[in-house]
C-alpha cells in the first residue's frame, strides 16, 4: 500500500518537518513493514513557462521538432544571456502563449535524471518542456503538460512564468510504501494508514469517513440480498448500499489532484467514474463498483452462480462460473459481476453512460477469496474484501463517490439511498486487563491498557470492581468494525504491546528444568555421518523427487516393493513426480553431476528420509482448526502418513586412491562399498555380517547384503549393475551402498557389555582350505568360527590362491587363526584340537579340504 | 710364546724400553686418528690393540722380568694400553656418530609431496550449521524433536490455525500428495512436529524442530523448493514474550557472536498471537557501515518469524491455554549459512558439488 505524505497530512497531524523516512519508521513500529520510499528525488529548477515562439523544423528522418523560446521568468538564459529560454521540443500539442512546465539545466527529474543543456537537431536545447510522465504525474506521454488544462483556466490565470512548478504540482511529495499483513485489511486505505500513524505517534487523527451521509430510506434503487448456499454458513453479502447519480458527464476530466494521487498510489487514471471509485477505495478502503444504470433491468441483487453460467468480465475474459461464486445480478437475473472481484462488461460505465449506480457492499471474505483464487483473478477489490473491509464505511464511501461525481461530473444525485443487510459486528471480548503484563512479561498499567484499546477504536466497558471469578479484572471490549481480526485476549495483548513498542520488551532467558540432550538415534546419525566423512565421502543433500521411469532404469523387478512410490499432485517438474524410495535414487544424480563437473574420482553420501509407498491409500482426515480431534481421528491422521525410514546411501566412481609417486592408482571396487558399511558397524559397536546377494541395482556377482547377527538386513553394498550405470549415465564400475539407519539405531542403544581381556599369550596357526570357486569366503570364515568356538580370537584371510595345484573351479583360502584362552596359556595340543575342530566345521559346511 | 718363561729371566727387554713403549703409543694414536671409517678403525684396533700389536707383545714380556722390575714395567705398559684403548673408544664414538648422521641424511624423503592416499571427506555445511544450532539449544536444556516430511494436512495447516482458505494452502505454495484429497502434503514448515509433540506429551515442552521443508518455489540464487529450517517451541506455565526475546538473544549470541541482540517487529502469522518478525543486529558492521553487504547498510538482518503460540493452536493440540502459554519461532538454515559464511548462490548449497562441502571441513 502506497501512502503519499501530502495525502496522509490531511488525515493526521504529521509534524511539518517529518520526512517520509520518519513516517515509515513510525509505521514500522506498529507493525507495517516498510517496502519502499519514493519521491523526494526531484529538484529544480523546474518552473512555469509561457511559450513565446514555436518554429516547426522538419528533419531528415521525417520527424518535425519545434524550436521554441519560452519565458521562464528570472531563470536560465534570461539571467545569463538576457534572453528567453531556447528549448527544442518534440511534442506538438501546444502553441505560442500556452503555459507549460520547463525543467532547466541543473534540474533533476524523478529517477535521478539530471538535465543539462545539450545539442540536438542543430540547436542547443536549454532544458525540456515536460510531459506528465516525465514529472511522475501519470502515464501520459503523448504530449506536454498544458497547465491551463491541468489546473483549470481559473487557477492557471494567476500563474507567472518562473513560478516554482515543484511546489505548484507537489512534485517533491514523498510516497511511503508499506506491506500490509493479512490481518490488517483496513490498512489497505489511507484511512487505515493514517490511523496507524496516529496510534504510533500520538498525532491527532481525522476520520475521512466522518461525513454527512444520506440515510437509507427505502426510496433508493431496489436491492435484494439472496444467498441460498452460504459458504461455511456465512451469507455472501451482509450489507449493500446503492446510490444513483443521473446526468453525469462521464467525459469530464478527472481533477488533477485526484489523478496525481491515483498515480502516486500506483493506479492509472482512466475516466471520471472509474477514478472516483478508485480514489474513494484508496481513501476509505471500501471497494466500489459503478454500473451503467441504463443497462440494468429491475432490482439489483445477489445470488450464487448456476452450473454452466458464464460472465464476460471487464478484462474481456469469458469466465465459466462456479456455483460457489457470489454474483451481482439484475432484475432479469442476468449476472452483472462476480461480487467483490470484478464487474461484467455488459454493465460497464462507457462513454455513452449518463446515469450511474454506485455499489458499496460488504462481502464474505472467504467467498471472495475462493472466487478470486478459482478465477486466478486478484483485483484491488478482491484483495481488500479477502482481508476484511470495514462494513460500517459503506454508506460514507458511497456518499463520497456521489459527491465527487456530482462535483466533477455535474450530475444530480437521487435523493433516496438504499442500505440493506445487517453486517456482523466483531464479538465483544471479555478481557483480563492483567493479561498483557502476564503474556508479554512487561508491566502494562491498567490505564495504559484501556487507553490503548480505546485508541485503536475499541469500546471498552469498564466494569471496574466487577472482578471475575478468579479475582481478575475483566472488562468487556467491543472491537471496532474495521478490526474483524480482534477475536480474543491475545489479539488485544498484541495491540497493547505494539503501541508501547516491542522494543520495550525485556530479554529473559527461559529456564527449562531439565533436558535429556540428544536422543540415541540423533547421536547415532551424527556418528554415521562423521564416520563416512572420515572415510573420504562427501555429504550432499539432494531433492527427494524422482522420475517415473527411474525404477526401470534401476532394474527393479515388476513386483519390487521399492516401485511403490508416493506421487505428487503438483510436482516441481513432471519429469520427477515421485518421492524417492531409496536415498540412492537421488544420490546418483549428485554422483553424475560431480563427474560431469570433472571430479573423476568422487565419493558422496547422503542421510535422509525415504517414503514407503502406501499399499492402501487411506485418506487422512482434515477435521479443521482450533479443536483437538478425538483420539480415533488423530489415529487415522497419523496412520495415513506413509512410513518414512531414514536411510544413508553412499556412491563412488573413479579411483579410491590416485596414482602418484607412492604407487599406482586403485579404483573404487565393490569391496569399498562393503567396507563403508562394515565400518559404520564398527563405529557403532556392531558386528555386522556380509553375505553374497543379488539385488537391483547392483551387479549380481558383486553385491553383498549386510546384516545384524540376528539376520536382520541392514542394507546392501557393491558394484552397480553395468546396465544400471549405462541407463543412469554413470561411470562404469561405479559402486554404491544403501543402509537403513533406523535398523542400526534400533540395534544399538543398550549399553554394550565389555569383553574381558585375556592377558595370556595368543597362539597363531595357519590353515589353507580349498573350496569350490562359488563358496563365499564369508561362509568359510563363519564355519571356522563356529567350529573353533570361544577360544578363537580372530580369523584373518591372508591369501587366496587359484591355479593348477588346487584345480579348475577351485580356490585356496589361507587363514591365520588366532586362539587365546581367558584363564591359561593354551598348550600346543589344545591349539591343534581347536584348529582341527574349525577345519572340520569348514569341511562339513562348505566342503573345504585342508591343503 | 705363551706364558712367562721362568727359565729365561732377562733384566731388560727391548720391547719394554720406555722409548719403545712410547713409540708404540704414538704410532697407535696416529693410526687411530687417521682412521676415517669404522672399518679403518677396526684395522687400527687389530694393529695396535690386537694380540700381535707391539703393546700386547710388550705386556707379555713383563712376566719375564725380575720381580723388582715387574712393577715399573707393568705400570708403564698398562698406562700405554690404557691411552690407546681410550683413543680407540673415543674415535669409535665419533665415527659411529658420523655414520648415523650420514644415514639419516641419506634417508631424507620429500614430505612436500602430498600423498592423499585416503583424503578426508566432508559434512554438508547445512548439516553442520544445523547440528551447531541444535547443540546451542541442547546446551540450554532443550530437546530436539523430529517428524515426517510427508505430513498430514491437518497437522501441517489446520492444527496451526491455517484454515482451508488460507492462501498458503494452495497448489501455488504447497506440494500435495496424490491422489488429490489424500489429506497429505509435503510439510511446508517443521511446525507439525511441534503439534505432534504437544499431542504426545504434557508441558513443560522445550523443543527445537530442525528439518527439511518444501515449498513450490523455483530454484534461484536465493530460493530453493527444498530447504531446511529450525523451529523452536516452548510451552510452560508463565511463559512470556520476554522469554521469547531471551531465547532468541541467547541463540544469536551463540551463533553470531557475543553482544549481538535481536529486535522484534510486529507482524502477523496465523499460528502465533502476538506475532513478530525477528531482526538480528549485523554482526559484520554492527550498523556502522552504510555499504555493508551483509545487512544492506541497515544494521539489521531479517532472520524469521516468531510469536506467542496462538491459543487456537494450543487448543487444537490439546493444551489448556488457561494454564499454559508458549512461544514459537522459525528460522531458515540456508539463510543462516548464507549470512554467516557468505554463500552467495543457493545453487551451490543444493547441487551437491563436492567442492562446496569440502571447503567447510568437519566443524563450522
Ligand atoms: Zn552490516
Amino acid at each position: 500500500m502506497h501512502a503519499p505524505v501530502s495525502w496522509l497530512r490531511e488525515l493526521a497531524d504529521v509534524p511539518a518537518d517529518a520526512t517520509g523516512a520518519d513516517i515509515a519508521a513510525a509505521l514500522v513500529k506498529v507493525g507495517l513493514e516498510e517496502e519502499g520510499l519514493s519521491g523526494g528525488d526531484i529538484s529544480g529548477p523546474i518552473v512555469v513557462g509561457r511559450v513565446l515562439t514555436v518554429e516547426p523544423e522538419p528533419q531528415k528522418n521525417g520527424k518535425t521538432v519545434n524550436w521554441c523560446t519560452v519565458d521562464v521568468g528570472d531563470h536560465g538564459q534570461r539571467v545569463t544571456e538576457g534572453k528567453a529560454q531556447e528549448i527544442v521540443c518534440g511534442a506538438h500539442n501546444f502553441s505560442a502563449g500556452d503555459l507549460v512546465v520547463c525543467v532547466l539545466p541543473g534540474g533533476v527529474l524523478p529517477g535521478g535524471f539530471e538535465i543539462s543543456a545539450r545539442k540536438t537537431y542543430g540547436h542547443v536545447s536549454n532544458g525540456m518542456i515536460c510531459s506528465a510522465r516525465e514529472l511522475g504525474l501519470g502515464d501520459d506521454h503523448d504530449g506536454i503538460i498544458l497547465l491551463t488544462e491541468l489546473l483549470g483556466a481559473d487557477a492557471a490565470a494567476s500563474l507567472q512564468p518562473g513560478d516554482d512548478a515543484i511546489a505548484l504540482l507537489g512534485l517533491a511529495d514523498e510516497v511511503v510504501e508499506v506491506n500490509v499483513t493479512p490481518d490488517r485489511g483496513y490498512c489497505f486505505s489511507l484511512r487505515g494508514i493514517a490511523r496507524e500513524y496516529a496510534l504510533s505517534t500520538g498525532a491527532a487523527y481525522r476520520d475521512p469517513a466522518d461525513l454527512r451521509v444520506a440515510e437509507g430510506d427505502g426510496t433508493g434503487y431496489p436491492v435484494h440480498l439472496t444467498d441460498d448456499a452460504p459458504v461455511e454458513g456465512v451469507v455472501g453479502c451482509d450489507r449493500y448500499v446503492a446510490r444513483v447519480v443521473r446526468g453525469v458527464d462521464v467525459g469530464a476530466a478527472t481533477p488533477q489532484w485526484m489523478r496525481k494521487r491515483l498515480t502516486q498510489v500506483g493506479m492509472r487514471p482512466i475516466s471520471l467514474a472509474v477514478d472516483v471509485t478508485n480514489y474513494v477505495m484508496m481513501l476509505l478502503g471500501q471497494p466500489l463498483h459503478a454500473f451503467d444504470l441504463q443497462t440494468l433491468s429491475g432490482a439489483v441483487g445477489t445470488r450464487r452462480a448456476r452450473v454452466g453460467e458464464k460472465l464476460t468480465t471487464l478484462d474481456d475474459v469469458a469466465r465459466a462460473l462456479d456455483p460457489e461464486d457470489l454474483l451481482i445480478v439484475d432484475g432479469s437475473d442476468t449476472p452483472l459481476a462476480i461480487a467483490g472481484v470484478m464487474g461484467g462488461e455488459a454493465s460497464e460505465v462507457t462513454s455513452a453512460t449518463t446515469d450511474v449506480l454506485i455499489e458499496a457492499a460488504h462481502f464474505d471474505p472467504i467467498s471472495i477469496a475462493r472466487s478470486s483464487r478459482r478465477h486466478r483473478l486478484v483485483t484491488e477489490a478482491s484483495k481488500r474484501f479477502e482481508r476484511g473491509v470495514d462494513p460500517a464505511v459503506a454508506a460514507a464511501a458511497a456518499q463520497l463517490a456521489v459527491d465527487l461525481l456530482v462535483e466533477h461530473g455535474g450530475g444530480t444525485a437521487d435523493p433516496g439511498a438504499t442500505d440493506v443487510g445487517e453486517p456482523r459486528t466483531p464479538a465483544a471480548i471479555a478481557f483480563d486487563t492483567a493479561l498483557p503484563t502476564r503474556y508479554v512479561g512487561l508491566d502494562y498499567p491498567r490505564e495504559e491498557v484501556l487507553s490503548t484499546l480505546r485508541a485503536i477504536g475499541c469500546v471498552v466497558q469498564d466494569d471496574a470492581g466487577d472482578a471475575g471469578d478468579a479475582g481478575d479484572d475483566v472488562v468487556t471490549v467491543q472491537p471496532p468494525s474495521w478490526r474483524p481480526d480482534l477475536a480474543d485476549g491475545p489479539d488485544l495483548v498484541e495491540e497493547v504491546a505494539r503501541v508501547r513498542g516491542y522494543d520495550q520488551i525485556p530479554s529473559v532467558l527461559p529456564q527449562p528444568k531439565d533436558g535429556h540432550g540428544l536422543t540415541h538415534g540423533q547421536r547415532v546419525r551424527r556418528v554415521i555421518a562423521t564416520t563416512l566423512a572420515h572415510q573420504g565421502l562427501v555429504e550432499v543433500l539432494t531433492y527427494p523427487f524422482v522420475a517415473r521411469d527411474l525404477f526401470d532404469r534401476l532394474g527393479y523387478a515388476p513386483d519390487d516393493s521399492r516401485r511403490r512410490a508416493e506421487a505428487l499432485v503438483n510436482p516441481l517438474s513432471e519429469e520427477a513426480p515421485l518421492m524417492r524410495t531409496s536415498v540412492l535414487d537421488t544420490l546418483q544424480d549428485a554422483l553424475r553431476r560431480n563427474v560431469a563437473r570433472g571430479h573423476r574420482d568422487v565419493a558422496v553420501y547422503e542421510v535422509g528420509l525415504v517414503t514407503v509407498g502406501r499399499e492402501d491409500a487411506a485418506v487422512a482426515p482434515v477435521p479443521g482448526i482450533e479443536v483437538r480431534p478425538d483420539d480415533a481421528t488423530l489415529d487415522r491422521i497419523r496412520e495415513a502418513v506413509p512410513a518414512q525410514p531414514r536411510h544413508v546411501a553412499m556412491a563412488a566412481a573413479g579411483d579410491a586412491s590416485v596414482a602418484g609417486p607412492w604407487g599406482p592408482a586403485r579404483p573404487y571396487d565393490a569391496s569399498d562399498a562393503v567396507a563403508w558399511v562394515l565400518t559404520l558397524g564398527t563405529a557403532l559397536g556392531l558386528d555386522l555380517e556380509v553375505q553374497a546377494a543379488d539385488r537391483s541395482p547392483w551387479h549380481p556377482g558383486r553385491c553383498a547384503s549386510i546384516s545384524l547377527p540376528d539376520g536382520t538386513v541392514v542394507g546392501h553394498a557393491g558394484e552397480l549393475h553395468p546396465k544400471v550405470t549405462a541407463a543412469l549415465d554413470l561411470p562404469a564400475r561405479s559402486v554404491a551402498a544403501e543402509v537403513d539407519v533406523d535398523v542400526l539405531i534400533a540395534a544399538t542403544g543398550t549399553p554394550r557389555q565389555a569383553d574381558e581381556l585375556s592377558t595370556y599369550p595368543a597362539a597363531h596357526t595357519d590353515v589353507a582350505l580349498v573350496v569350490d570357486e562359488q563358496v563365499p569366503a564369508g561362509r568359510v570364515e563363519a564355519a571356522l568360527r563356529a567350529g573353533a568356538g570361544e577360544g578363537l580370537e580372530s580369523v584373518h584371510l591372508f591369501d587366496v590362491y587359484r591355479g593348477e595345484q588346487v584345480g579348475d573351479g577351485r580356490k585356496s583360502l589361507a587363514y591365520r587363526l588366532t586362539f587365546r584362552a581367558p584363564d591359561r596359556t593354551l598348550t600346543t595340543d589344545e591349539v591343534s584340537a581347536l584348529r582341527d575342530a574349525a577345519v572340520a566345521a569348514a569341511a562339513e559346511q562348505t566342503g573345504a579340504v585342508q591343503r | 710364546m705363551s706364558g712367562p718363561n721362568t727359565q729365561y729371566d732377562p733384566v731388560e727387554v727391548a720391547a719394554l724400553d720406555p722409548a719403545a713403549v712410547e713409540q708404540a703409543v704414538t704410532d697407535a694414536l696416529a693410526a687411530i686418528a687417521a682412521a676415517d671409517s669404522l672399518e679403518a678403525l677396526k684395522a687400527a684396533r687389530l694393529a695396535h690393540q690386537g694380540e700381535k700389536s707391539p703393546l700386547a707383545l710388550a705386556n707379555r714380556e713383563i712376566g719375564a722380568l725380575p720381580p723388582s722390575a715387574k712393577a715399573e714395567a707393568g705400570k708403564r705398559v698398562g698406562q700405554a694400553r690404557g691411552r690407546v684403548g681410550q683413543a680407540l673408544a673415543g674415535r669409535q664414538v665419533e665415527l659411529e656418530a658420523e655414520r648415523d648422521a650420514r644415514i639419516l641424511v641419506e634417508e631424507t624423503v620429500d614430505l612436500t609431496v602430498r600423498t592423499p592416499r585416503r583424503p578426508l571427506g566432508a559434512r554438508h555445511p547445512i548439516s553442520l550449521v544445523s547440528e551447531r544450532i541444535e547443540d546451542i539449544f541442547v546446551a540450554m536444556g532443550w530437546e530436539i524433536a523430529e517428524g515426517p516430511e510427508v505430513e498430514s494436512e491437518w497437522l501441517n495447516f489446520d492444527a496451526l490455525n491455517l484454515s482451508p482458505d488460507h492462501p498458503a494452502r494452495g497448489e501455488a505454495d504447497t506440494f500435495f500428495v496424490a491422489p488429490a484429497g489424500s489429506g497429505l502434503v509435503l510439510r511446508t514448515h517443521t511446525s507439525p512436529v511441534q503439534v505432534r509433540t504437544m499431542l504426545d506429551r504434557e508441558p513443560p515442552i522445550y523443543i527445537l524442530c530442525p528439518g527439511k521443508v518444501f515449498r513450490t518455489d523455483d530454484l534461484d540464487a536465493t530460493h530453493t523448493p527444498v530447504f531446511h529450517q529450525f523451529e523452536g517451541l516452548v510451552v510452560d506455565e508463565g511463559i512470556t514474550m520476554a522469554h521469547l526475546k531471551g531465547a532468541l538473544d541467547a541463540f544469536v549470541q551463540r551463533l553470531f557472536g557475543d553482544g549481538i541482540v535481536t529486535r522484534l517487529r510486529p507482524n502477523y502469522f496465523p499460528f502465533t498471537e502476538p506475532s513478530a518478525e525477528i531482526d538480528c543486529q549485523c554482526w559484520v558492521c554492527g550498523g556502522a557501515d552504510a555499504s555493508c553487504r551483509t545487512c544492506g547498510g541497515t544494521g539489521w538482518i531479517e532472520l524469521g518469524g516468531c510469536g506467542m503460540v496462538n491459543q487456537r493452536v494450543l487448543r487444537a493440540a490439546g493444551v489448556d491455554p488457561q494454564r499454559y502459554s508458549g512461544f514459537a519461532f522459525g528460522l531458515g538454515i540456508e539463510r543462516s549459512l548464507m549470512l554467516r559464511h557468505g554463500v552467495g548462490d543457493m545453487h551451490d548449497i543444493v547441487e551437491g558439488d563436492v567442492r562446496f562441502s569440502r571447503q567447510f571441513g568437519m566443524e563450522i
